[in-house]
């Protein structure tokens, strides 16, 4: 496996500009004879399918939601940046791209990410234009807030549900061309597999979850927008169908899988409540904006915080990093949140930690404080019956985003060729962690203005033979998804697919999640694939293959993701530095910061499939940064 | 978030139906020790452990975000679409709201346009088809001038972002006696008829979408209210007395 990431050289700022000259071009009239399948229908897809279908390819898009505006993109909650400068705070694309390169530790592409600072204006035009209800100043402007990680706000936002309104956006761009005809939009099915022809992607195979038929598509090229993997730790904030499953099978299909051990924790999270809990739910940065983060100074101080003076307080967050205070990245925020709870300084003695919002209602009045997160301050009292304008929030950590996914050249093309991937699913923009209000733009950048070029560049400059459905290939991949239901329908054990994905989660969190060390992870890389033969042996997957049947679409992703966790255990294990979500307890700084190392790390894992129960083989991709001076972060 | 300490024994009333064409019914289940704490959603994925450790089939029911968000869990619980709590999704009722020894019963949104696919799971493909048909602004790709060249007023922006915050679950038609998708329809013509981005397509939009919501079966508003009052979002039917607005004019106004 070659990794070649196409990135152009000579100045950074003129790469993106030279590289679409230099792509061939497909003229208008000939674009109709391409047809291009988009799996997954969040920012990414939808903002492709609908960009796609206005430069008249053939669109086939499919999603697992009734609705492809029901895609997880939705619960985005605070914002999306873009270097526009509007408040005039010396903001611009140079800084945008600095702090994305910084935020995420130095291990993100400098090309891609200068790129997305770049088209991050353009993104904030197009939703503008679509009637995204922005928020707005008297004057009539849009207004900005800050994210973490930066000192300038840029962050632009529709109260507390901006990815609602973004996707909703790029859902009526997509819904234009299905009424146009343009696009076909296929809701309720799963691809469940990836058919190459001649050593290209030219279709899938999905299960349409309403009839349970196995269907086949042909297409000249394949887009996976199917966002992250969070799901692997059984509770993160994602949706219950966040999967890896359409990437997970591309990768045993020859697509290398990128840094699948950068996974985000997010500082601020309703905390678990018990053991049937089906998910975590974020409450977003920009609450950190006015809100502000502290434990008590004293161990085990069971005091209701109303009773805490001042004086026996200890924002840790601005106590120790003054410049950025309560907005310093997501990594660092989760990692402050679990050293003051080890040592036992948790919210009356919980895993947990204040999030206080009586200064900011003192300082602008509780009805300012409802504008701006009004809807938050709901969710958290419909889940905890607590009042948040009355009593602090108590917040903590849980897995939110995965920087890792499938690799991905500059032209979002994965290792198989007219396979590529879009948003979250792949790995390149956000280094070992994602700044807030980052996903946003990552998700639209890459399905408005990348991929609907870097396309055409791909079909002017390749031939692809004309195929249909009834191609050899299409029915040994039909054939091996059928083989793959019936043998987890065939196990016809008593443990639930729920139980035994807990059980996953568990050790996930435990040894691969906010503090990992080399004896926890081989400890679960040996776990893992006991309770992989336990699925096996002992799942209960009730009703048939040929109906509607969600315990069956659970199955099958806890199967992907016991073999999936195993991946992402060996990549943390290998990766032997620190570096934003990775944190490797051996390598620290004396600060309890993480500690790179630029020597034997500087560089992209991407893990080539070798079979089944083989090692998979780990190449990597040297970074190189030419514009950004590396250095351990700080932000005190 | 103190753990209320004894858990509650709970009947279930549930409809399930295998598929589109063969008939329903309530089916009976018992839910024994439910924690307060969690959700509605958590019980009944609770209740689906214990079926499908035994072999049986599980309930059926949309959900995904269990946030609030992303509008898939419909399901009318005694009667009220989502449930008793007002301005809450299905998944954000938890089960404080509950006392020992309640019967529950449990059934999917009823309406002509939203046929059953299985047990609670309808088909409300019937909105994406709305939308379809003019719930946007035509503006491809790349077209966009300088957002800030589109200046639009902090209030209007405001009422704006009150219709747009639909999550287009339905709870509106299944509580209607109509089943009127009147108030779907109102929020989304509303955003774009209160933004100057909605303007170019006024009259097209508001005539095209009122015209797909008829041909999907969906009922006439006759002022009930209901719709209002089931809403998770809080959606006004002032929206509603926006779109006959907007329809009258666009009526006299088209050629």
């Amino acid at each position: 496996m070659k990794l070649d990431s196409k990135v152009p050289t000579g100045p950074i700022e003129k790469s993106w500009d030279k590289h679409r000259f230099d792509l061939k071009l497909v003229n208008p009239a000939n674009k109709r004879k391409f047809k291009v399948l988009v799996v997954g229908t969040g920012l990414a897809g939808s903002a492709a399918a609908a960009s796609l279908a206005e430069l008249g390819y053939e669109v086939e898009a499919f999603c697992v939601q009734d609705s492809a505006r029901r895609a997880h993109s939705i619960a985005a909650q605070g914002g999306i940046n873009a270097a526009k400068n509007y408040p005039n705070d010396g903001d611009s694309i140079w800084r945008l791209f600095y702090d994305t390169v910084k935020g995420g530790d130095f291990r993100s592409r400098e090309a891609n990410v200068y790129r997305l600072a770049q088209v991050s204006n353009n993104i904030i035009d197009q939703c503008a234009a679509q009637g995204v209800p922005f928020a707005r100043e008297y004057g009539g402007t849009l207004s900005n807030r800050s994210f973490g990680g930066a000192q300038v706000s840029r962050t632009f936002y529709a109260r507390g549900q901006t990815g609602q309104q973004l996707l909703l956006g790029a859902y009526s761009a997509l819904s234009r061309q299905v009424g146009a005809g343009t696009v076909k939009m296929f809701p309720r099915r799963e691809m469940l597999d990836l058919v190459l022809v001649d050593g290209a992607a030219r279709g899938i195979v999905c299960r349409n979850l309403t009839t349970g038929a196995t269907e086949k598509y042909w297409g000249d090229a394949v887009l996976l927008c199917t966002g992250g993997y969070t799901n692997v730790y059984y509770l993160s904030t994602g949706a219950n169908s966040v999967n890896v499953t359409a990437a997970w099978r591309a990768y045993k299909r020859g697509a290398a899988f990128a840094n699948p051990c950068y996974t985000q924790i997010h500082p601020t999270c309703i905390p678990v409540a018990g053991k049937y809990q089906s998910k975590l739910t974020l409450m977003s940065e920009s609450l950190r904006n006015d809100g502000r983060i502290w434990v008590p100074k004293k161990k085990g101080d069971m005091r209701n915080p109303a009773e805490i003076p001042e004086a026996e307080r200890d924002y840790y967050l601005e106590r120790k990093y003054p410049a950025f205070g309560n907005l310093v990245p997501r990594d660092i925020a989760s990692r402050n949140a679990k050293q003051v709870i080890d040592e036992g300084r948790g919210a009356k003695g919980t895993l947990s930690v204040y999030l206080d919002f009586k200064d900011a209602i003192n300082r602008i009045g509780e009805d300012k404080v409802r504008e701006k997160y009004g809807n938050l301050f709901d969710m958290y009292l419909h889940i905890t019956d607590e009042n948040p304008y009355h009593v602090p929030m108590r917040i903590y950590p849980a897995v939110h985003y995965t920087m890792g996914g499938l690799w991905v050249d500059y032209n979002l093309m994965t290792t198989i060729p007219g396979l590529f991937c879009l948003g979250e699913a792949n790995f390149s923009d956000h280094g070992a962690n994602r700044l807030g209000a980052s996903a946003l733009m990552q998700g639209l950048a890459d399905g408005y203005f990348v991929l609907p070029y870097t396309i055409g560049g791909y079909f002017a400059g390749n031939k692809l033979a004309k195929l249909n459905t009834e191609h050899a290939a299409f029915k040994a991949v039909e054939a091996d998804v059928a083989a793959h239901t019936a043998k987890l329908l065939k196990v016809k054990g008593r443990a639930t697919p729920q139980e035994i994905h807990r059980k996953l989660g568990h050790i996930m969190w435990d040894k691969v999640g906010m503090g990992r060390t080399a004896a926890g992870l081989k400890e679960a890389l040996k776990e893992i694939p006991a309770i992989r033969e336990e699925f096996w042996k002992s799942v209960s997957v009730s009703g048939s293959g040929e109906s509607f049947n969600q315990t069956l679409e659970r199955a099958g992703r806890v199967a992907d993701f016991l073999e999936f966790g195993e991946l992402l255990a060996m990549d943390a294990l290998t990766r032997e530095e620190s570096c934003g979500g990775h944190f490797r307890e051996e390598h620290q700084t004396e600060d309890g910061e993480a500690k790179r190392d630029d020597k034997n790390f500087s560089h992209v894992a991407a893990w080539e499939y070798t079979g089944e129960g083989k090692v998979p083989v780990r190449h990597t991709e040297p970074l190189t940064f030419e514009n950004v001076h590396i250095a351990q972060r700080n932000y005190a | 978030m103190e753990t209320k300490a004894v858990g509650m024994n709970l009947t279930l009333k549930v409809w399930r139906q295998k598929d589109n064409r063969a008939p329903g019914g309530l089916v009976e289940y018992h839910v024994k020790d439910v924690s307060p704490d969690i959700s509605f959603l958590e019980m009944l994925d609770i209740l689906n452990e214990q079926l499908v450790s035994k072999g049986e089939d599980a309930i059926a029911f949309d959900h995904d975000c269990r946030e609030g968000i992303c509008g898939s869990c419909a399901m009318m619980i005694d009667g009220q679409a989502h449930g008793p709590d007002k301005a809450a999704t299905t998944c954000q009722l938890h089960m404080r709201r509950y006392k020992d020894g309640e019967v529950i019963t449990v059934e999917p949104f009823r309406a002509k346009a939203f046929p059953v696919v299985k047990d609670l799971v309808v088909d409300r493909s019937a909105f994406d088809r709305i939308q379809e048909a003019g719930g946007f602004v035509s503006v491809n790709t790349g077209n966009a001038c300088d957002a800030n060249n589109i200046l639009v007023a902090h209030d209007k922006a405001e009422k704006a972002m009150d219709a747009a915050a639909c999550i287009g679950c339905g709870a509106c038609v299944a509580a209607c006696p109509n089943a009127s998708a009147m108030l779907f329809v109102a929020a989304k013509v509303s955003q774009y008829a209160l933004l100057p981005q909605g303007q170019p397509e006024r009259e097209k939009r508001v005539l095209a979408m009122r015209e797909a919501m008829d041909n999907e079966g969906f009922g006439h508003c006759t002022n009930e209210y209901e719709c209002e009052a089931a809403c998770p979002k809080e959606i006004k039917v002032s929206n509603i007395a926006r779109l006959n607005r907007e329809f009258f004019r666009a009526m006299v106004v088209s050629e």
